[in-house]
Parts: structure tokens; sequence; C-alpha cells
């Protein structure tokens, strides 16, 4: 038996924080879901679901809305991560959206199905009835994202009401939601991108190997570094490069940048962090578009 | 490396978004893309400075107006400690994101234009300061630079202040005044140069120097009971345990207990922090707690020390702040969440509304508006296990919501 008190420093504190509201969902819900997508923020809530309910299986389970277009790597990770755990994983594809004629494949040079997910999310919401969806984003990711609450209803369409959100005073979380409405859930809102790789250095988790330095077969444009790949368009002049790279986030190969590094292990990624210039976001595609890009997709009911 | 939650609260035009993206641009949080967006921005508006407050306002709606709408949170982090600032809007309707923005905040700040001193607004930001009892309170006198620096401009606005200080309820919380430029960068992170007169510490300097003793509240130990985990595997066949969060103060192995509300008394057997077992769970840590006696626990219910029971009553009398703007009379319905636990609850008599600008109370009151903060007795169809705010921030503090839709309608802090 250990004897020792547990400490309170700030990334324990933090912990706690998304155990408390893990559990306030699997309480507060009839049939809450897991947004999994593969990259280092929804393996990080895995693992926290494991810590809340232990030693009981995680009471609900993972969904993965498939664009078509990932890094294989990701799927793998995934398959095995589910496997491991003994989880309940969903997938729904965007091919399917795509040719059920609901959405329209986008066309040219930044063609991406990641706004196309937001169809094929909504849908599958209504198929499961899930009542609350756990997701991993941050409030530091982005500018709307800072806005977001822990608990973030959405309407029958799954549209945010930014401008009327519901007030969260100190730890009191309120999931009363009427008929038809659901919960996006945010457990790990209050930590920054630094913060998830301290943890998931600590905690030894392991993560896609994309999220590496490896070598990788890439273009530049618009001072961004592009997958070379049969999912992304490319233009003639666009001259292929073999290059020391990897992902500080990852979507789909479409509408994620990847950075130069040399960074091999959890140690010298931290390190990178930590000495980085650039947000994180810096190196999403999609965020590009335009200044209000996030706060668009979110009001249509994006993640 | 701790963790350390500040509120903030200014007027219109006091300048709290660009103290904030001063904030982060002297601690060099600002990345090389966020600052390229600024300058651009800045440059297109025509302005001859860096616009910080396009670092914080999030949405387009605020970018558009100039003005913050909602709280937003922002993050950075020092060598000692990391921050978290929530940044609320000072426009007329403040009170309702303000209660929000402090209610999870040891630390706050309250900003003042040189220019124009203590106004109306800055008694209700300091009320609202006062009401939830936050520990260390920074004055923050901005816009320096446009008033010469002057040392009695400063000691002006001090003296003003100090005056509204003997009306608190709150004594013990700890006010430092500090004169700073957030356009400038005087007294933010870096200590000004152009005000010899003030030797006080600079806005984040005082920040990092604060204790953790400074600034959280200390009580009796309470573990509202979240989740009850019971796997029903071979291995944890007979396993109940109960999931939650410490409150107040620690619980340790071996520690007799009391199950409220049946008041049964039993034992803490283990401790658990995911697969290990722990001593002691420290204030505000997730555990799962197991006890000697087999006896039947439900969320809602409350694990306290024997001999150190909080008040347990069908009734409670608290000081709301009403954030709806449908009206709050007397007779009416709501749900009352209190921690985890929910019951339903009837408004009984509304006593008086108390003026947050420090001008009194008024009785006779039939109705709160959006805004208000009154003192209010409700009944309960069932009974609450709670300790008065003033010595638990945690178990003194509740939320209304509307029973028709669902929203958070109000904040309340026992009596």
């Amino acid at each position: 038996m250990t004897i020792m008190k547990k400490d309170t420093s700030h990334i324990n504190s933090l912990e706690n924080e998304a155990i408390y509201i893990m559990r306030e969902v699997a309480a507060q819900f009839e049939k809450p879901v897991l947004l999994f997508s593969g990259g280092k923020d929804s393996i990080t809530l895995v693992r926290l679901a494991v810590k809340a309910f232990y030693p009981a299986k995680i009471p609900f389970p993972l969904m993965h809305i498939d664009t078509g277009h990932n890094f294989p790597e990701t799927i793998e990770f995934r398959d095995k991560l589910v496997k491991e755990l003994g989880l309940e994983l969903i997938v729904r594809h965007v091919q399917d959206s795509i040719d059920e004629g609901k959405v329209k494949e986008e066309s040219g040079k930044y063609s991406s199905r990641n706004s196309l997910q937001t169809t094929t999310l909504l849908d599958a919401i209504e198929e499961f009835k899930f009542d609350a969806c756990i997701g991993g984003a941050r409030r530091d990711e982005e500018k709307a994202r800072a806005k977001e609450r822990i608990f973030s209803v959405r309407d029958d369409f799954g549209q945010w009401d930014e401008k009327n959100q519901r007030p969260e005073l100190f730890d009191m979380l309120n999931g009363q939601i009427d008929h038809g409405q659901n919960v996006r859930v945010f457990p790990i809102s209050n930590w920054t991108e630094l913060d998830v790789w301290s943890y998931i250095e600590k905690e030894n988790i392991e993560i896609p190997s994309i999220y590496f330095a490896h070598k990788r077969k890439v273009f530049l444009r618009d001072g961004l570094i592009w997958s070379h790949s049969e999912f992304v368009y490319q233009e003639d002049d666009e001259e292929v490069l073999e290059r020391m790279v990897r992902f500080r986030t990852v979507g789909d190969m479409s509408c994620t940048a990847a950075v130069f590094s040399e960074a091999t292990d959890i140690a010298s990624v931290v390190q990178e962090i930590r000495d980085s210039t650039i947000s994180e976001r810096g190196a999403r595609i999609d965020d590009k578009r335009s200044e209000a890009a996030m706060e668009k997709r979110k009001q249509q009911g994006y993640f | 490396m701790e963790v350390l939650k500040i509120a903030t609260a200014g007027s219109v035009d006091d300048g709290k978004s660009t103290l904030i993206g001063r904030i982060l641009y002297d601690t060099k949080s600002l990345t090389t893309d966020k600052l390229a967006a600024i300058e651009k921005t800045s440059k297109q508006k025509g302005y001859d400075y860096l616009d910080f407050s396009l670092a914080t306002d999030g949405l387009v709606a605020e970018r558009e107006q100039g003005i913050t709408i909602d709280v937003a949170h922002i993050y950075f982090s020092t060598a000692k400690k990391s921050y978290i600032i929530a940044d609320t809007p000072g426009h007329v309707e403040y009170t309702r994101n303000m209660v929000t923005g402090a209610s999870t905040s040891q630390a706050s700040i309250i900003l003042i234009d040189a220019r124009k001193g203590v106004i109306e607004q800055t008694n209700r930001h300091f009320f609202i300061n006062n009401l939830l009892r936050i520990k260390d309170v920074v004055v923050a006198i901005n816009k320096m630079d446009l008033v010469d620096y002057s040392e009695d401009v400063y000691n002006k606005i001090k003296a003003d202040f100090s005056e509204l200080m003997s009306k608190r309820d709150y004594q013990d919380q700890k006010i430092t005044f500090i004169p700073v430029s957030a356009l400038k960068g005087d007294n933010v992170v870096n200590r000004s140069e152009n005000m010899s007169w003030y030797t006080g510490q600079s806005l984040l300097e005082h920040l990092e120097a604060l204790d953790k003793k400074d600034i959280f509240n200390v009580g009796t130990p309470r573990f509202p009971v979240q989740y009850v985990i019971r796997p029903k595997t071979e291995e944890f066949h007979d396993f109940r345990g109960y999931a939650g969060k410490v409150y107040g103060g620690e619980l340790s192995v071996g520690d007799d207990v009391v199950v409220l509300p049946s008041q049964t008394k039993s034992k803490i057997k283990d401790i658990y922090f995911y697969n290990e077992k722990y001593q002691t769970a420290s204030r505000r840590s997730s555990v799962t707690i197991t006890l000697e006696d087999d006896i039947n626990v439900s969320r809602g219910d409350m694990i306290v020390k024997e001999g150190d029971l909080p008040t347990i009553d069908k009734q409670f009398t608290a000081n709301i702040c009403w954030m709806d703007s449908t009206q709050l009379t007397p007779g009416a319905k709501y749900v009352v969440q209190h921690g985890v636990n929910k019951v339903l609850a009837k408004v009984d008599k509304i006593h008086h509304k108390i003026h947050p600008d420090y001008s009194g109370i008024e009785t006779d009151v039939t109705g709160l508006k959006v805004n208000d903060i009154a003192q209010v007795t409700f009944k309960l169809n069932k009974p609450v296990f709670y300790d008065q705010f003033k010595n638990h921030r945690t178990n003194g503090s509740f939320i209304l919501i509307d029973t028709q839709t669902n929203n958070t309608v109000g904040a309340g802090f026992i009596q």
C-alpha cells in the first residue's frame, strides 16, 4: 500500500477536474458517447475515463466519425486501443453521407472532408439518440473555443448558440436538457497543449507514431507542410520532398499540416512544444480559411 | 507548479482586453502566428499601435463591435505558475458573467480608468468580488499614461476606493493597488520607468508571489457522492465504490464517517485513485472511497466526518444573483442544484434586494429582474446538507435551474 498524499500540483488538479466531469456525464445522462478521433486529445480523454470509473469499465462507447482520409497509423492505433481496453467502438463514415447525397465532396486546391464530418456526426447522434457527446476540444486551441462551456447545450439541429450560453458556476454542471437536445462535454477545457503533452509523458500513454518525427513525402504550400497523399490535391509545380516531420495535431490528411521536427520521443516532443513560437492550430489548414472559421463551423454543429 | 484562476472586472473601454493582451505579450505567451494576426488586423484598422484586445475577443460580433460579450478563458504560464484568466464583459449586464467568472477564481483584478476614477460600476465590481469572497483583489488603475503618470491621480483614486472598502462585508479580503498602463506596458509584467514614485510590485510580480494559503479557502471536509462504481466482475465482485471529489479538507483511511441523509455511521476502508490505494485524499482530489460497512449510498448523498456535520434542513436563506430575463417571484418553483444534489425548491420569501453599488437595500420586493441580487428564503422538497457560504465556498453555494427551460437562472450563497 502506498503511503503518500496525493499532491495537487498543476497537472493533477486538471486531472481531478476532468475525472469529476467524466463522472458527472455518466451520472447525469442516459446515453453518453466519447467522440474519438485517434488524436492525442481524445486518447487523453480515454485515459481519463479509464481512471474515472476504475475498477469498472468505461460506461459509454467511443464513436469515430471517419472521413476516409485518415492517416493509416491513426486507424491502426484506434483499433488496438479499443481491443486492449475492451471498449465498444462505433464508426460512422463521411463517405456514406456523400453516397447518400447529404453532403457534397469539395473540389479544388484546398478541398477537405473536415467540415463534411458535421453532417455525419449529427446523423449519428440522432441514430443512437446520444444525449451527451464527450470531446477533446480545449479552450486554449482557438478563440471561439475559448468561449465554450464544459457542458455546452446544442439544439435539435446540433447548433451552438454562442451568445446565449448557460452560465457555469463553481463546480456545478447543469446537464438538464429537453428531448432532442444534446450536450457537448469538454472535460479537458482548461488544459493547454503543453498540459496534454506533459500528461502523456507523465502517464506514459501510447500515441500514434505520426506524432513523432519520421521521414515523410511532403510538399510546401502557403508556408505550411502538406502531406503528399492521394487524398490531398497537389498542383503539378508543387514539388514532392522527403523530410523529417511530425504532426502536432491530427485531423484528416487534407486539413493537417506537419512541422519539421527531429523529436523522436515524448521527452523531446514536450521540449519542442515548450520552445515553440507557433500555436498548435497554426498548422491547421481548416482554421486558415478565415478569422472566424472555427466559430462558423461550431454554429453548424462541428465539434 | 500551481494553477491560479483570476477573474477580471472593468467597465467598457477600461482596457481589460488590452491588459490581458499585454500580459500575454510581455510573458511571451503570444505565438508568432497569433502575433502576426494581431499586427495585420491592427494595421488594417489604421492603428499605430498593436491592438492586444484582438488576442482575446473571440466571437465575430465582439471583434466587429470591439467589445467582449461572453466569458473567455485565457491561458498562460510562467516558470512558477499556470494561470487561467476569466475575461468577463464590462457592459451593464455584467453581473451574470462576472459572478460566473469569479465563482471559480481565487484572485481578481478590478480595472479603473485613471481618467474617470471610481465610478458606479467600480462599486458593483467590488461588491461582487466581496460577495463571492475572492481572497485576493488587485485594483489596477489603468491608462496612467493618459494622466501623465500622476501620483496625485493615483492617490485620489486609492482614497476613493478605500471608502468603498469600509462598507464591505468580507473584511479579510486582501486588496492591492497598482498603477498601470496596459497599452504602454507599465507595471503590468515589467516595472514602470515612468512612475518612480511607485515602489510596489508589478501586476504579474504580485500574482507570482501569491501563495496557496493566501488564496484557497479551507474548511471542513465534505464528500458528495457523484457516482457509485459497481464493476460486477469476478475480480471485484463485491466492490462498491463511491466516486466523488473531496471539498474543504482531507479524508483519510480509518476516519469515522456519517453518510447523509441516512445518518448511518461507518469507517473509510480504502481510498482509491485509479488502481492505487492512498492513505489520504487531499482537498479537491477526485477519488473513489469504499466503506467498512455494506450500506446503501447513492448519488447526491454526502459522506462527512463524524462530529463535523453540516446543517441538514428543508429550507435555507441565501443571497442570490438572478441571471435570467424571466422574473423570480414568491411562490415560484425551481430546481436547486447544490453540488451534485438536485431538489425542488419554492421561493418562500424575498426579504430584500441588495443594491450592488453599496447604496443600501430595498424591501417590499415583488420580483427579481436579471442581475438583481437579493436575500431569499427557499423551501425544499427534500433536505439538503449545507454549510454557510462564508465557511464553505463549495458546500455553501448552489445554482437555480428553470424547470421549464432547464436554463441556469441564478446562483446562491447560503447564509
